[in-house]
């Protein structure tokens, strides 16, 4: 019985190939727009996800706004890295200074930091090494570059044991960083870097008296808030119990708020989306409507020949519920061909279609057939006999 | 043993505020194997007669028996199940289902009784053979003519083998010659034991009939043919 009303409404539908076509659009569209635009919001979650984990989760910022007259020193950063929860610390300090060799000059972003730098940031080495202890010990005069800042100032990355001038001062190159392939250091990829010790770069630039931002390590991923925590408690009591004169950044919680800043946009872009598949639920109805009063004379027929209340209702279900899921159907297999050349338009991003977002989006048309089919059906099937022989239409 | 009997039916229309007594206390009975002619003008109350015969309709007033059992006791679910598997319905303007061919439209009442295909499809071409269509099975009501519309439609009632076949001016939309063609299948129906109620307004047709019952503003007066 199941597949002769399958059947019938398979022939029903082809009996008015347009106005089904016209009908399933209606579905086609509403899927389109769901599937499409969550497996987009999805993909860009993930691309971006991606490239904060690639910085590192485990990582915390600490910048002092307020010392109290009564700076951090590098001995309590090593004290700091010794608690616990804490992997490791590093002082940050930046200023710009012209880089010279030769007859080239530019102008370079140096960075004062200690070697365990290297490690909280997960940078990569192309040649030599990254800063050591006894760099800071000794205060010397040696300076790692990134791969930008050799390109351009020497036009090759072969620069380890060559002398460099940072603002009239001769440093040592001791090594060159690997260029990081992901977006967040894209962004940075054009500037020229050079990293010295920290006890350097307070000599060196008039501005960097003592420590006013560090980076700190959880010892691991899954530990960010007791390493937060720890940290907090540290600084209240190192700087008064003064809240303000600090801010820890926790990259995980970062994380978290961009993770719900995407579910909300894609609740938000899907829920857009159910509403157009609601609107091509209702041409259904619409359309089902129209169609039963125009069946009207077959229904008497099909009645008098013997088919009872419960055929009738599942005649004109089914079809509605075939048109709600053909629609469907199409509007994944448009999907999947959007996504696709979605992905090839835009390399750095990768779009596969979430299976999640698939079911919700065939088990939305099932539900808006029969909820939207169920009334013009039920009509159908309520009709009398009699009065369904005589229409004339 | 009666298959069929009215007991002071009545059948009562509004049509624009006025009351029309389209049945009037109508009494009359039918026997199996009986080839029955219900003749009238047109108004007189026939069809509504076949309709209520026939469970499409049901009475105001009155009892209506069918197999010895009142009307009002079989459920919605029953009737349904009388009209396919014991009536025949054979209309005056065919009442096939345009976009389904010959063999569809005769299939569908098996389809409705759940038969399995290989039985249907030997059924169709069975019911086809026995009213000489067995070359039009694919053709749509719209290719054929109207004699041969009214032949598919007798295939369909003949097709599940009931036991009364219900006629509503079977031939009124025919010429005389197919009108004759029609009624030779009608008698051979009869000729095998079917009983057969043929409503008409033509005399001629109606003669061809063993008892005629004769209705005229929906009262009933029986006449032996």
């Amino acid at each position: 019985m199941i597949f002769q009303s399958l059947k019938m409404a398979w022939s029903a539908i082809l009996s008015n190939k347009m106005r089904s076509f016209l009908t399933m659009l209606g579905i086609i569209i509403g899927v389109v727009s769901l599937v499409v635009l969550v497996s987009i919001v999805s993909g860009a979650t993930d691309s971006v996800t991606e490239q904060i984990n690639s910085i590192g989760t485990n990582l915390l910022t600490v910048r002092i706004t307020d010392d109290k007259e009564n700076p951090l020193k590098l001995s309590e950063l090593s004290e700091i890295a010794e608690k616990e929860e804490i992997g490791e610390t590093a002082p940050i300090a930046q200023t710009g200074a012209t880089a010279k060799s030769g007859y080239t000059s530019d102008d370079i972003t140096v960075y004062g930091t200690t070697g365990a730098y290297y490690n909280i940031q997960g940078l990569t080495l192309a040649a030599g090494r990254f800063l050591k202890k006894s760099d800071m010990d000794n205060n010397t005069y040696v300076a790692v570059l990134n791969q930008t800042a050799a390109e351009e100032i020497f036009g090759t990355t072969n620069v380890i044991g060559e002398e460099i001038s940072l603002d009239g001062r001769g440093f040592r190159i001791v090594g060159v960083l690997a260029e990081e392939e992901s977006a967040v250091s894209s962004l940075t990829s054009g500037t020229l870097e050079a990293y010295i010790p920290y006890t350097t770069i307070i000599r060196m630039a008039d501005n960097i008296f003592h420590i006013t931002s560090f980076y700190a390590s959880s010892a691991d991923e899954d530990s960010m808030d007791a390493a937060e925590s720890t940290l907090k408690t540290w600084m209240l009591e190192r700087f008064g119990n003064d809240e303000d004169a600090f801010t820890i950044i926790n990259q995980s919680a970062l994380m978290e708020t961009m993770g719900s800043v995407t579910n909300t946009l894609a609740l938000m872009l899907g829920g857009i989306a159910g509403i157009s598949l609601l609107v091509g639920g209702i041409g259904i109805m619409n359309i089902m409507l129209v169609s039963v009063t125009e069946r009207t004379k077959e229904i008497g027929i099909r009645k008098a020949i013997g088919a009872g209340r419960a055929s009738i209702m599942m005649q004109f279900l089914i079809e509605a519920l075939m048109v709600s899921l053909m629609g469907c159907l199409a509007g994944i297999v448009l999907s999947v061909g959007i996504l696709y050349l979605a992905g090839m338009a835009m390399e750095e991003m990768s779009f596969h279609i979430s299976m999640g977002v698939v079911w919700v989006a065939v088990g939305f048309s099932v539900l808006i057939g029969v909820v939207f089919g169920i009334y013009p059906a039920g009509k159908a099937a309520g009709k009398p006999p009699i009065e369904a022989l005589r229409y004339s239409g | 043993m009666t298959m069929i009997r009215f007991h002071d039916v009545s059948k009562i229309y509004h049509i624009g505020g006025e009351e029309v007594h389209a049945l009037d206390h109508a009494s009359m009975h039918i026997s199996p194997g009986e080839f029955v002619s219900i003749i009238g003008p047109s108004g007189s109350g026939k069809s509504t007669m076949m309709n209520i015969i026939g469970c499409l309709d049901v009475a105001d007033s009155g009892e209506y028996l069918l197999d010895g059992l009142p009307i009002e006791q079989y459920s919605e679910r029953e009737l349904t199940r009388v009209r396919n598997r014991k009536i025949g319905f054979i209309f005056q303007n065919f009442n096939l289902i345009q976009r389904m061919t010959a063999e569809e439209n005769v299939e569908l009442p098996l389809i409705y009784q759940g038969v399995r295909t290989a039985q249907r499809r030997q059924r169709v071409r069975e019911a086809l053979e026995r009213v000489g269509l067995s070359k039009r099975g694919h053709h749509r009501p719209t290719e054929l003519s109207g004699g041969q519309q009214q032949r598919v439609a007798i295939a369909r009632a003949l097709v599940t083998e009931p036991s009364l076949f219900l006629a509503d001016e079977p031939t009124g939309n025919l010429d005389s010659r197919t009108g004759n063609e029609i009624m030779e299948l009608f008698h051979e129906l009869h000729e095998r034991g079917n009983t057969l109620v043929l409503i008409t307004h033509d005399e001629k047709v109606a003669q061809q009939a063993c008892r005629r019952i004769r209705i005229f503003d929906g009262r009933v007066e029986e006449v032996d043919g």
